[in-house]
């Protein structure tokens, strides 16, 4: 009895090294491939300098959000388009009179905390829900599937605006709950596609023959051989959060005031940008540098990954 | 193929049923008292709020509320606003606006996405796809309001080329708003088209029709178009729908009286019959697209059997 | 290399021009940085009526050699580097590309491997064949259809005008292959190259197919040029044999005499690892090692780390492909050796 049992604890611990071994050369060839690519290094760089203006504003400016705002200077664009040019308000002042470079700095953080929370949430949903769905089928299948159905059908802003309306407080998670909410589908779905095609695989018959666990089967042989479509899906779903906050900023329902983020500013300057089209220039750059560090890392990723297309 | 679409439109219902009872639900929760919204600051005599109760069933707990107002909805009657006006009246002369608006997009985002797509993957890794292939993540990258005010404030103030807001021109009115709305879609149809050809053009069956003899032109059109634009169908089909529900933000900027404006000023005025009203029909709009691009797929490729 | 041509064929050298001819063919695939020579020096020559088998295993450049005379290699990777390939004595290789066109699928037609991926899965199998009707003969809907139905007939597919609107997944794998080569036939062309036609298929059903494939040949007087791996598949159809290694010719000679006497060890590994009936109750003995990367091909004599024979000299120094005896090619150093055992 006891010798069986070791044997196939042996068994499947070779299936599984195996499996590991061969993920763990395709991640190497794409790290290889990945390094050479000049838009996956522009990517992770500007990735890195918009990540260090969200972690730590203070290396990027000395003032601190709202602060240091004078009135009378509000709507005083920069005094020269170069933002180089050691004038002390490069970016001139917002519409509070508040530096403007400042307030970009500052308002770094709710876009890059947003896009990466609403997809940490809608990643562990739909691993959960995508392998339980398309490991065991049946009734449980049916279940998900609709509810997933019933989410994916909810049009999208229009669903957002009336919870944000129903919910008077606008923090960042106020609004990374409604995101997640509406954002674990697509990744369900692939991950339950996944799921089905990789089940089916012999390796993963071979590990249900050696005895192995549900549980064990879909950690170690189902899911690494699933997840990287979901994973690579997951980036592209960042810059798309962050995308879909900055709309709900923009429409009124997003986040309120004191916090800052570039959908506030975008805002913001609606109003002013027939005659002060810098509020809305700013923003806007840092907005679109920050979604295409995304979909370029995305981009270059997926590519990578996907030999087929090599 | 008739089994596969009455079960099919059997599965809809709970879908349709889940979305608009959670719209139902979320507006019917929607903090303050509605006929006192609608009032204002002026105090109503009892009697009043208890007719308008009465009348919208306001009393009764929240799922029969619901069933009440999808009972009348399947008859058409999708409930009245408290101003008194029937849900369908209200928004009857926001539905074109919306409807064109989005019908441009589409058209716009179909051929350019296409064309641009089909460029892209004949000519894969050369200097055009690279061109395309980083317009379209720069589309995607910047958001579609900021697009949105750019293009009115060049195209419509600057330059003069197209109206800078408005319906009163006709079609005219909606070329840019529409050409707005597509962009966005139109880089991941160019992204899904690309990614298609270039897989297609490697399948053995081009090869066999290069082996045939067939003129160029004839291998690209008759047998790797078909084959490639098959995925894009999906993706195009259920895109109508999302456009017309994703039209608010580009409504607002180009200040169209469309459906989008007429949701968002009955979510603020908390109509809620309204935005049930509404989210109804987008719903279904979304639902017989998918089920309509379903069983297209299957004419489209022969492979497909529906079970 | 003009003592090829087999001279009891060709009578009285000079006016005459062979159906196909290609000479000296090379054919590289160039990616990032680096280049594989996927075919190096190919030369043989194919007459009317006659069949030639082309031998090797997977990267030996058998099928790559083909695409190539054929005109439809994807380029990029693939350019062909040097050679000529001839048709009726005029040169294909510099022919203006629309010219080129026009003879594939009228003059020279192909049929694939696996006919489920070589069909377009979205038209049904009477379009796809009508189609060359359509085009090469300017033929009308009605008369392309006709047309198609009785190739269909003629491949012995059951109730072929009923099954004319049918797609490629509805067929078995040995009609559809069947409707491949009705497509290739459709024009009566002068050359059929067929590339592993029955790899794909059943042992029962690929006997069918060949037999089908020799007949319509001999009715027509094809030339036909038979790609394959398969040694039992050569032996009954085959006039001449043309043994590819790493993108090389390494025998070439007519196939009862390279049967009866292989003068080159690769050769001789082939047939000795084939069962026959001569061989019954023997032991078969497979060649070692594994086929040559193309991209690292062995120095020397690219066969020399799998063969029996290798010695100091192999990777040292490339065999020319000589004529050690009459008619009878061979690229090893030691060929009278091995035409001798």
């Amino acid at each position: 009895m006891s010798n069986t049992q070791s044997g196939t604890a042996a068994a499947t611990a070779t299936t599984g090294g195996t499996v590991a071994g061969r993920s763990a050369s395709l991640a190497g060839d794409a790290w290889r491939e990945l390094r050479r690519k000049p838009s996956f290094i522009a990517g992770l760089l500007l990735l890195l300098l918009v990540g260090s203006m969200a972690a730590f504003p203070s290396l990027w400016t000395s003032r601190e959000a709202n602060e240091q705002c004078n009135a009378r200077m509000a709507k005083t664009g920069p005094e020269s388009l170069n933002p180089f040019s050691g004038s002390e308000h490069p970016f001139g002042f917002d519409v509070s009179g508040c530096d403007y470079w400042a307030q970009m700095v500052h308002g770094a953080r709710a876009p890059i905390v947003i896009g990466i929370t609403v997809t940490l949430v809608a990643l562990l949903l739909s691993v959960l829900l995508g392998s339980l769905s398309g490991y065991y089928g049946g009734w449980l299948d049916m279940l998900i599937s609709r509810i997933t159905d019933i989410a994916f059908g909810l049009p999208f802003i229009l669903g957002a605006l009336v919870v944000l309306t129903a919910f008077p407080e606008h923090d960042i998670w106020a609004i990374v709950l409604v995101l997640s909410a509406m954002m674990w589908t697509t990744m369900t779905r692939l991950m339950r596609g996944q799921v089905i095609a990789a089940k089916d695989q012999d390796y993963v018959h071979a590990a249900k023959m050696l005895g192995a666990s549900d549980l064990r089967v879909i950690f170690r042989h189902i899911l690494p051989n699933a997840i990287a479509p979901v994973f690579i899906y997951a980036t592209l779903n960042i810059a798309l959060a962050i995308s879909a906050a900055s709309v709900l900023d923009f429409l009124g329902v997003g986040l309120d005031y004191p916090s800052l983020s570039w959908g506030v500013q975008l805002a913001d300057a609606q109003a002013e940008f027939l005659e002060h089209p810098y509020l809305m220039v700013y923003p806007a750059i840092f907005l679109s540098l920050t979604l295409l560090s995304f979909l370029m890392l995305g981009d270059a990723v997926r590519d990578a990954f996907d030999p087929k297309l090599r | 193929m008739w089994r596969y679409t009455v079960r099919r439109i059997l599965q809809m219902i709970p879908v349709l049923i889940g979305t608009t009872f959670i719209i139902y639900a979320m507006v019917f929760a929607l903090p303050g008292d509605p006929i006192q919204a609608l009032a204002g600051s002026k105090p109503l005599p009892q009697s009043v709020i208890n007719a308008l109760h009465e009348r919208y069933n306001l009393d009764d707990p929240l799922v029969v509320q619901y069933a009440k107002y999808m009972a009348n909805a399947f008859q058409g009657d999708f409930g009245e606003t408290f101003y008194g006006q029937s849900v369908t009246s209200a928004l009857e002369s926001r539905w074109p606006v919306t409807l064109k608006l989005a019908l441009v997009a589409w058209v716009f985002e179909l051929v350019a996405g296409v064309t641009l797509g089909v460029w892209a993957g004949l000519r894969r890794g050369k200097f055009t796809d690279r061109v395309i292939l980083g317009g379209t993540t720069l589309i995607i990258a910047v958001p579609t309001f900021v697009v949105a005010y750019s293009a009115q404030l060049l195209l419509g103030v600057k330059w003069d080329i197209f109206p800078v807001a408005g319906t009163q021109e006709g079609w005219v009115s909606y070329i840019l708003p529409g050409i707005v709305l597509g962009s966005f879609s139109l880089a991941f149809v160019a992204r899904l088209v690309r990614t298609s050809i270039a897989e297609n053009l490697r399948a053995d069956y081009m090869r066999t029709a290069r082996a045939k003899g067939l003129p160029k032109h004839r291998v690209v059109v008759r047998h790797l178009l078909r084959n490639s634009l098959i995925p894009v169908v999906t993706y195009l089909g259920v895109d109508l729908g999302s456009l017309m529900s994703g039209a608010l933000v580009v409504e607002a900027v180009f200040n169209m009286p469309g459906i989008g404006q007429g949701i968002f000023q009955a979510v603020q005025t908390k109509q809620g019959t309204l935005v049930v009203g509404v989210t109804t029909i987008l719903v279904l709009i979304y639902l017989f697209a998918n089920l309509i691009v379903d069983l297209l797929y299957g004419v489209l490729d022969p492979r497909i059997r529906y079970e | 290399m003009t003592e090829l041509t087999d001279v009891s064929k060709t009578g009285a050298a000079g006016a005459h021009h062979p159906l196909l001819e290609v000479e000296d063919l090379h054919v590289e695939f160039r990616m990032q940085g680096s280049t594989v020579r996927a075919v190096n020096g190919l030369s043989y020559t194919l007459e009317k009526g006659q069949t030639v088998a082309i031998l090797g295993e997977s990267g030996s450049g058998k099928s790559v050699s083909a695409q190539a005379v054929m005109g439809i290699l994807d380029t990029p990777p693939a350019h062909v580097t040097g050679g000529s390939v001839r048709f009726q004595g005029q040169e294909l290789l510099t022919l203006p590309e629309r010219e080129r066109r026009a003879m594939c699928g009228n003059r020279i037609a192909m049929i694939f491997q696996d006919a489920l991926s070589a069909l377009n899965p979205v038209h049904s199998v009477g379009i796809q064949i009508a189609e060359m009707f359509r085009v090469h003969r300017k033929a009308s809907r009605a008369e392309a259809k006709a047309k198609a139905i009785e190739l269909m007939d003629r491949v012995r597919i059951p109730s072929a005008a009923a099954r004319f609107g049918d797609y490629p997944h509805q067929f078995s794998g040995g009609m559809r292959q069947r409707i491949m080569i009705a497509m290739a036939l459709a024009l009566e062309p002068d050359i059929i190259i067929a590339d592993e036609p029955t790899t794909a298929l059943d042992v029962t059903v690929q006997n069918q197919i060949m037999k089908l494939l020799a007949k319509l040949q001999e009715e027509m007087e094809m030339g036909l040029i038979l790609i394959t791996h398969d040694l039992g598949v050569v032996a009954d159809v085959a006039d001449k044999i043309v043994v590819m290694y790493a993108g090389s010719v390494v025998e070439q000679a007519d196939v009862e005499e390279l049967y009866a006497r292989p003068g080159h060890p690769y050769t001789e590994g082939l047939l000795a690892s084939v069962p026959t009936l001569a061989s019954k109750g023997q032991r078969l003995v497979p060649i070692t090692g594994q086929p040559p990367n193309l991209a690292a091909i062995p120095s020397g004599c690219a066969f020399h780390p799998r063969c029996k024979r290798a010695t100091d000299r192999c990777p040292v120094e490339v065999p020319a492909l000589r004529e050690p005896a009459p008619g009878h090619l061979s690229a090893c150093h030691y060929a009278e050796e091995v035409l001798g055992d």
